[in-house]
């Protein structure tokens, strides 16, 4: 009983967090002591601290590494971006035609990752993770080649050469082109409250029977079907959820820009490797520790601008450190001879709460 | 009628016949060992008792139904749970709650109200607490409840495993050396807890076990193992005194 | 014809992804890891002939042998570095370990050479062989590349069925702990199978980069995983099944983009990926391998 009490206040402690550096941002803006272009990183942030608890969910809980989440983005924000394009004209109040279009591209995520789920999950490990990677670089590819536009002859797919429009048409998605002109409707404000939204789902998944069920799969497979937990529905269940954080956090990204296209920085291979470097950097297993690396790794080479080229192989020296640092027998017992592992042990600890 | 019912099981790995046309009748409430020397095929008919194997032959009753190469939820649910010969923890939970994994089928609320903290989440959880601290009581193991499973010391990880087989609410309950790395003291102790175990849920046990004190104190009935086929069987007293069981399993 | 020559280039290119997949299978037989930085050793091994070759005008071999040497130190040190201290770790740390190797020698050669793409001189002189009249043509690069392939599966296959660290290599892959206890020096084997893989990734490289001659930081990655897919086609563990996966990759690949679409043709080869590692992940040549309980 005390142990839950612990969790729960844990938990708080995050929510405040995010609320206070929000409270303290506003006042910054109003104060005029932010630059533009700090302001302009907010939005990113919230993105990259989403899509990181989304993953997070599914490294740290499912125990498994999907290296195709930027797939599940590239969903969120393509089918988002569509929806809120297509009701433009329809729904004129900001903040509705963004919860429409954030339920269509979460929803659109999940589908995705259930059906994708079913197939991968029955993998392991390495099978597991290069899978995911490719289906992310498939999503990419047929996101590059497709064409939805809309003319007075009604709707036009293809996945291939566009068909020729009449002249009142419009291209939804223009292939490789993506989407132009959605309507900038994401803020900081509402990055912050899907945040706080997003906690609240996986910190309750998290400590309910479900969240037991899914962290008795990671611990051990065997006995978790011994005392009768449905595996695959538990796997599903946790990958589909963080899918569609994932697809949230697209969302969120696409209607931050004027234009959305399927490039490789943007929701390839790069991009779930940088959610990854927020994930293992933060902890892996805690939702607090991944936004605040995903705050950090993307303010911190802005701020400094001499790092800003230097940012990718520093991500990667990350990978590499926290693995090692984490892992290696030799730093451990070094860890250990300078008694910081007391410290650390308990931190570790309470994460994998 | 036999709580469990096996009929000329057997399977073969390759060209090895593992276990090989082994029957088992276990009544209701009985206390009954499983014994051979080593590789005799002990684990492997739990593994085909529980769906982690399924029988090249053969036929496996619970209670009278036929689960024979069910899948292993499938016959956790019908009523069999089990322990594990090497220590199969959920090492990053805690104590309360891999007995409250166990608990998971038997106490239900959806996701949905587990992520809304609906009522149903908080007074089935409050169900499922009470009722695990009830297990963790009998194998006295309620001080460690809010302590990670991966440190308790060994002794403690097996009663726990038995707790969270408990807790799943099995008509039979298997478990495979379940005194493997105790000392003398941990073992007398772990004996009278299974009598407990035994006596207080009304339980049906089947166990596999080298510690022979703990097999003849405790078992009323014993199937002896030897090259996956099935050397002896019956009384304890009557089995441990076989002149073919003295020569293959104690030795000369 | 223009099938036939579709198949050719689809064989040469299937050729090259074999003599990686060497790589990854041979690794991941020994160290049962996921090298996933594999293939941007490929990209340094090109680099290293460009630099060498393209700009201070060595000799093709020279610049090879050169490349060969800079690739097979550069997988022993990452592994002794990066990986050995991880042998005991959770296979999803020594999987991360991994892409961080990958993108650090990605980034770490974008800040080296430039993001820009380097024009490859191909480093093969060989004359094309024309067939029915000049219909058909074999680029002498698709000669070499099918050649070397060959050559190096039989020395490969010998090496390891004729010599004492051959069997080494077999037995770690076996079984690890029984190989030590029979007095096999564990990291030596599992250092030599990088030198090697790593050695061959070189060679696969200005292979590839002879055929299509563009080079960048990323020249690596895209050709390491579908390697990696080759290997698992073919079988995990398996030298034959290398190639046999590596040469149906690369034809199911060109052929996608001839008669498909050459946008979606890295979707077909992730499909086929897919498909082979849900229908039959053990390969079409690999064993089957069971967990204990």
């Amino acid at each position: 009983m005390k142990g839950m009490k612990k969790t729960t206040k844990d938990h708080l402690i995050t929510f405040g967090l995010v609320i206070a550096v929000y409270i303290i941002v506003q006042l910054l803006i109003t104060t005029g002591h932010m630059s533009s272009l700090m302001q302009g990183l907010l939005v990113p942030v919230c993105t990259y601290s989403i899509v990181a608890i989304g993953l997070n969910l599914c490294v740290g809980y499912l125990g498994e590494l999907s290296i195709g989440h930027a797939g599940f983005m590239c969903v969120g924000a393509f089918s988002g971006g569509l929806i809120s394009k297509l009701l433009s004209e329809t729904v004129t109040n900001g903040i509705l035609l963004f919860v429409i279009a954030l339920a269509a591209g979460t929803l659109m995520a999940a589908l995705f990752g259930f059906l994708i789920g079913i197939p991968v999950l029955r993998l392991r490990g390495d099978y597991l993770a290069i899978v995911t990677l490719a289906f992310g670089e498939i999503i990419k590819n047929i996101i590059n080649v497709l064409y939805i536009g809309k003319d007075g002859r009604g709707f036009h797919f293809s996945l291939s050469t566009p068909v020729e429009l009449e002249e009142d048409g419009l291209w939804l998605i223009n292939g490789a082109k993506g989407i132009a002109k959605i309507s900038r409707l994401s803020s900081f404000t509402i990055g912050v409250i899907l945040i706080l939204i997003c906690l609240f789902v996986v910190y309750n998944l998290v400590n309910s029977r479900s969240g037991r069920a899914i962290m008795a799969i990671r611990d051990n497979r065997i006995s978790a079907e011994s005392v009768g937990i449905n595996i695959t529905k538990y796997k599903l269940m946790a990958f589909t959820i963080s899918a569609a954080i994932a697809g949230a956090g697209g969302v969120l990204y696409a209607h931050n820009l004027s234009t959305v296209t399927a490039t490789p920085a943007n929701f390839g291979y790069n991009m779930s490797i940088m959610i990854l470097v927020f994930v293992v950097l933060g902890g892996i297993g805690s939702f607090r520790g991944s936004i605040i690396a995903a705050a950090i790794m993307t303010l911190l080479p802005e701020l400094l601008r001499g790092l800003y080229d230097y940012r990718m192989l520093i991500y990667s020296i990350v990978l590499i450190v926290m693995m090692l640092f984490n892992w290696s027998p030799k730093i451990k017992d070094w860890r250990e001879a300078h008694s910081l592992k007391g410290r650390l042990g308990k931190k570790t600890a309470k994460e994998a709460e | 009628m036999a709580v469990l019912e096996v009929k000329n099981l057997g399977i073969s790995f390759g060209g090895l016949r593992a276990v090989d046309g082994v029957t088992v009748a276990i009544e209701k409430g009985e206390l009954y060992g499983l014994i051979g020397p080593n590789g005799a095929g002990k684990t492997t008919i739990f593994n085909l008792l529980t769906g982690v194997y399924r029988p090249t032959d053969g036929t496996i009753f619970l209670d009278g139904e036929n689960i024979t190469g069910k899948k292993t939820t499938y016959i956790n649910k019908a009523g069999i749970a089990r322990t594990f010969q090497n220590i199969r923890l959920f090492h990053a939970l805690s104590v309360l709650d891999n007995v409250k994994v166990g608990l998971h089928n038997g106490h239900s609320y959806s996701t949905l109200s587990g992520i809304l903290r609906l009522p149903q989440y908080h007074r089935t959880e409050r169900e499922m607490d009470e009722k695990a601290m009830e297990l963790l009581k009998v194998f006295d193991l309620d001080g460690e409840a809010g302590l990670l499973a991966s440190n308790l010391p060994y002794g403690k990880q097996r009663k726990l495993e038995i707790a969270r087989a408990l807790a799943t609410g099995p008509k039979l309950l298997l478990l495979d050396e379940p005194a493997a790395g105790m000392n003398p003291n941990e073992t007398q102790e772990l004996m009278k807890t299974i009598r407990f175990v035994r006596d207080t849920f009304d339980m049906t046990i089947l166990l596999i076990e080298h510690d022979m004190k703990l097999v003849s104190g405790i078992c009323e009935k014993l199937s002896v193992l030897n090259f996956g086929q099935i050397l002896a069987q019956g009384e304890t007293s009557a089995v441990l005194n076989d002149p073919e069981v003295i020569k293959a399993y104690l030795g000369e | 014809m223009s099938f036939l020559t579709y198949l050719i280039n689809g064989i040469s290119l299937g050729s090259v992804y074999a003599i990686i997949a060497l790589g990854y299978t041979m690794v991941y037989g020994i160290a049962k890891m996921l090298n996933f930085a594999h293939g941007d050793v490929i990209m340094i091994g090109c680099y290293a002939v460009f630099m060498t070759m393209s700009m201070q005008s060595w000799p093709p071999l020279v610049s090879l042998i050169f490349a060969v040497v800079v690739c097979t130190a550069l997988g022993v040190i990452i592994e002794k570095i990066a990986y050995k201290p991880l042998r005991r770790a959770t296979p999803l740390a020594v999987l991360i370990t991994a892409i961080g190797v990958s993108y650090f020698l990605q980034n770490s050669a974008l800040l080296l050479f430039g993001a820009d793409t380097k024009s490859f001189t191909s480093v093969v002189t060989l004359a094309p062989i024309k067939l029915a009249g000049g219909d058909l043509i074999i680029p002498g690069t698709a000669i070499v590349t099918v050649l070397a392939c060959v050559v190096i599966m039989i020395g490969l296959t010998l090496f390891i069925k004729k010599t004492k660290a051959g069997q080494a290599m077999l037995a770690v892959s076996e079984d690890k702990d029984a190989a030590q206890l029979m007095g096999i020096n564990i990291n030596g084997t599992i250092s030599l199978t990088f030198a090697i893989g790593s050695g061959l990734a070189a060679i696969a490289g200005v292979l590839l980069c002879s055929a299509y001659p563009s080079l960048s930081p990323y020249t690596g990655s895209m050709p390491g995983i579908k390697a990696f897919t080759a290997a698992v086609f073919g079988g995990i563990g398996s030298i034959p099944g290398a190639l046999l996966g590596g040469v149906l990759l690369g034809v199911i690949e060109i052929l996608s983009k001839a008669y498909i679409s050459s946008q979606l043709a890295d979707a077909i080869v992730f499909a086929v990926l897919i498909v082979v590692l849900l229908v039959k992940p053990t390969g079409i040549l690999g064993k089957k391998i069971s967990e204990k309980v």
